[in-house]
């Protein structure tokens, strides 16, 4: 029964092996397409494809995280986490799209950004920055689809859309099950409590208001029939796009900022906070 | 406007708060680097930098003491978090650590905003309190954020953040997530007219302030030994199976790495950050003459 699956029951499924990834989105949804390589900087990262296509006779820029199906697969797609160069290489492409007047499709899927010492040294924290930055402003609409794992800067890096949707069976957090349960409480053998508390399932953030609607699986998840999901994830992504692109972009650009604006949960008193301490006093 | 929860919020009551706590001034500190005991008041006249040049964290209210005196004023210091996970686990309550934090620090939440001048400068300033759960980024922390560079961006003035974070805010989920581009957006803005973000970075300012505007700041100024990363070093090692070197992380890694502008001791902060303001709000200063003379 769909209903009774538990919020680890989807985070096991949105990682599925046989799960629908980017490159069979692309496969089933495009007339033709051309992957581009490299951020023109250091390297090309094979955790994010990117490239312009068309679906429904329309030119797009398709943008997605790819994991791989085997061992030998995730070596190279380092399983789907993009080092800083992943993100240049996405960020070179958002302007690209934006100077040919393409509407950009954002496919996430990732367990997070790559945590390494070289991707470190690379600036990852800036380059997800960068990318949040430049997607707040990109004069070309921005639809972003929650495929698998939406997990956090990782996904946000490709993830600041005017429309954000999810599969059924997708999550998305602040950080992975395993991660959240290590920085809450030190144990991430505690993955499956996280997934509950931290309320990552996509009907949770569709009740939160962040995401806009949500596509359904086939009963088990879509990795039971990818051309039907793939075709019916397609339609809505196109029938946004369509909408989108009749906004004039200035207002897409307003819309976007409130979008993002009004997410937040506080409180208004009448009393101010004071702090303790005293300043210091500053040469 | 969108509800943002159909189930309202648990209501949530911030704790009593206390008067500033004084610390008497005969007790002794001692450095985690170095180990040496130092007199709190000695300490403070140093502004908690050690013999050593170590630089202790200073809460939020002590950096306020970086503005010309008496020129901050807090804007939104009523604004208070809520429980939207309506969060409980075993070992953990949100809304209990939200009081103690609260009681502890005097503040509502990990950050204050406002305005205040710097040598006779104005500009918007953003202070996290690391006291308040590590300085993470919560809901109340994105808004101050976002309210200091609208209000940036309104008077045309620079923003200035002075930054010690852990990250984003676990107990808020999503929505803390959420606060990155909410903040962007609004820095994106403000960019827009021309005025400078300047991001201080303090010990430690990792996660979702390093992936959001820390790291994207028009000038990027980083205290000596600040740790500063996008994973935790202990993730990392886990991950790769191998000891990291020292200096892995700290500001003098980022500076070597091409990451910050500069690396500035705290004594030479009020003066460096007041002449950067000028270099920015008074482009030319030779053309006023040269205008009168027409």
């Amino acid at each position: 029964m769909k209903t009774a699956l538990t919020a680890w029951d989807k985070v096991q499924i949105s990682r599925n092996v046989q799960r629908p990834r980017t490159l069979d989105y692309v496969r089933i949804l495009c007339d033709d397409f051309f992957e581009f390589h490299g951020d023109r900087r250091f390297a090309d990262d094979a955790a994010i494809v990117a490239g312009v296509g068309r679906i429904m006779g329309r030119s797009v820029m398709i943008v997605g995280h790819q994991k791989g199906r085997d061992t030998r697969e995730n070596m190279k797609r380092n399983f789907g986490m993009p080092k800083p160069d992943g993100y240049r290489k996405a960020l070179r492409l958002f302007h690209h799209a934006e100077k040919f007047s393409l509407p950009v499709i954002c496919l996430i899927d990732t367990p997070g950004a790559d945590p390494s010492m070289e991707s470190e040294s690379r600036g990852q924290g800036n380059a997800i920055a960068e990318n949040i930055l430049v997607m707040a402003q990109l004069r070309t609409p921005l639809v972003s689809f929650v495929i698998g794992e939406g997990g956090s800067g990782g996904a946000l890096a490709i993830g600041v859309t005017d429309r954000i949707f999810m599969l059924e069976h997708s999550i998305y957090s602040v950080a992975a099950p395993e991660a959240s349960a290590a920085i809450l409480w030190r144990d991430s053998s505690k993955a499956a409590d996280a997934a509950k508390t931290m309320r990552i399932t996509a009907q949770d953030l569709h009740e939160m208001g962040i995401v806009d609607a949500i596509v359904p699986e086939p009963e088990g998840g879509a990795h039971l029939d990818p051309e039907n999901t793939v075709r019916k994830v397609g339609d809505l992504i196109m029938n946004s796009i369509e909408e989108l692109s009749a906004i004039p972009t200035q207002t897409l650009l307003d819309q976007r900022y409130q979008k993002y604006r009004v997410i937040g949960a506080f409180d208004t008193l009448t009393t101010n906070q004071h702090g303790n301490g005293e300043p210091l006093v500053f040469p | 406007m969108k509800e943002l929860f159909r189930r309202a919020p648990k209501a949530f009551t911030p704790g009593e708060q206390t008067p500033d706590q004084q610390t008497p001034d005969n007790m002794w500190v001692k450095c985690p680097s170095c180990g040496e005991l130092t007199y709190v008041k000695q300490l403070r006249d140093n502004l908690k930098v050690c013999r050593c040049g170590h630089h202790m964290r200073l809460g939020a209210v002590e950096w306020t003491g970086l503005f010309d005196s008496d020129s901050f004023i807090e804007h939104d210091g009523n604004i208070t978090p809520l429980d939207p996970l309506n969060f409980v686990s075993p070992k953990d309550n949100y809304a209990q650590k939200l009081r103690e934090s609260q009681h502890n620090t005097g503040l509502y939440d990990a950050m204050i905003g406002g305005e205040a001048s710097l040598m006779g400068q104005p500009l918007q300033v953003t202070i996290t309190e690391f006291e308040f759960i590590g300085g993470s980024m919560g809901s109340v922390f994105g808004e101050k954020i976002a309210r200091a560079a609208e209000r940036a961006y309104e008077l045309r003035v620079p923003l200035l953040t002075i930054n010690a974070s852990g990250g984003a805010r676990m107990h808020e989920g999503v929505i803390s997530l959420m606060q990155l581009p909410k903040v962007n957006l609004a820095l994106a803005r403000l960019g827009s007219v021309g005025m400078p973000h300047i991001a201080v970075m303090t010990d430690p300012c990792y996660g979702g302030v390093l992936a959001s505007y820390a790291s994207v700041a028009d000038i990027i100024i980083a205290e000596p030994g600040a740790r500063i990363g996008f994973a935790g070093r202990r993730v990392i090692e886990q991950t790769i199976r191998q000891k990291l070197p020292a200096n892995f992380q700290s500001a003098e890694f980022l500076l070597e790495h091409g990451m910050i502008d500069m690396i500035v001791p705290r004594n030479e902060m009020r003066l460096t950050i007041a002449r950067l303001l000028r270099l920015y709000t008074t482009r030319d200063t030779s053309a006023a003459p040269i205008a009168a003379d027409v």
